[in-house]
């Protein structure tokens, strides 16, 4: 019974803010949205029992996708943009054909899950990991370092190339910025720094600049 | 209120797909609320493979979620850091502007 309550709370939740998403005028309003999205969708991963994965989804998504969103949106001052769905004069011709081919998907997957619904003994359940001595990260830990090592360092590269190519992309130099070059300031000489001048009396000393 | 199966959580990622689809096909303006109905679709991915998982009592599931949370992180950083060059280049990231390519 709680288990029903709250998972109509967090699914009406999680359904509102996400219609909001594509909705908003507003883009910052947008990423607000998806954050909250995020939150209701870990509780409920929380509530079925996945907890590590209710929390790594609150750090990986709210923490740092979340905020780079926000970050890219306010940086590069599109917020004042507004992304109106259906005022737009060019856009109405997507609209039918996208409303179309939405409803084509949705019902396809209704469909399946009916399949999955009323042919219920195509379960074949397994309680692999019904032992409840340990605790579902514990559990997860022992497949991810063990039987899933491979694709567990791939997705390490994945990241790394990730990391290396939003660096490289985003980099730039800058012209007529003054830096300081630890190479030319050692590799000075005396030579080329001080000159010796031999000085009359009562003449003084022309410099050339 | 009736018992809350598998069912119930195929249903509400089936709806928070539509609603990234419907995104993508009808977001004209920003190209940036395009890349958010991408993390709505592979949230209401990681729906699914966390309702089987849990519901079928196999762990595959989970761990699969998570290269999916991976490869998710991975693209935002790779998509937003293209869309940052694009607007530096060109000044814009609305949708119908974007026609470099004529597609």
């Amino acid at each position: 019974m709680a288990h029903a309550i709250f998972f109509y709370i967090f699914s009406t939740i999680a359904i509102i803010s996400a219609i909001m998403v594509t909705a908003s005028k507003n883009t910052v309003h947008s990423v607000f949205f998806l954050i909250l999205d995020f939150i209701s969708i870990s509780c409920l991963f929380i509530m079925i029992g996945a907890e590590f994965l209710g929390m790594i989804m609150l750090i990986v998504y709210v923490g740092a996708v979340a905020v780079l969103f926000l970050f890219v949106v306010m940086m590069l001052n599109v917020a004042q943009q507004k992304n109106q769905w259906f005022s737009g004069e060019q856009s109405s011709k997507h609209i039918p054909i996208g409303l179309i081919i939405t409803t084509l998907i949705f019902l396809e997957i209704i469909i399946v899950i009916g399949g999955w619904k009323y042919k219920p003994e195509i379960f074949d359940i397994n309680n692999s990991i019904a032992q409840s001595n340990i605790s579902n990260t514990h559990s997860l830990g022992q497949v991810l370092y063990t039987d899933y090592i491979h694709v567990f360092q791939i997705s390490g590269m994945i990241l790394l190339v990730a990391m290396i190519g939003a660096i490289v992309l985003t980099f730039r130099q800058r012209s007529g910025v003054k830096k300081q070059s630890y190479i030319k300031q050692i590799s000075r000489e005396r030579s080329e720094g001080v000159e010796v001048l031999e000085v009359q009396s009562n003449k003084g000393v022309k410099i050339d600049d | 209120m009736t018992e809350i199966g598998l069912g119930h959580y195929l249903t509400l990622g089936a709806v928070i797909f539509s609603i990234g689809v419907i995104g993508i096909f009808l977001n004209r303006k920003n190209i940036i609320v395009i890349l958010m109905s991408i993390e709505l679709i592979l949230l209401a991915v990681n729906i699914n493979l966390v309702a089987f998982s849990i519901y079928l009592g196999d762990l595959a599931g989970q761990v699969f979620t998570l290269f999916i949370l991976t490869v998710a992180a991975a693209e935002a950083a790779i998509g937003l850091a293209i869309i940052v060059v694009y607007f530096r280049n060109s000044g814009t990231i609305r949708v119908e502007e974007i026609d470099k390519l004529k597609g």
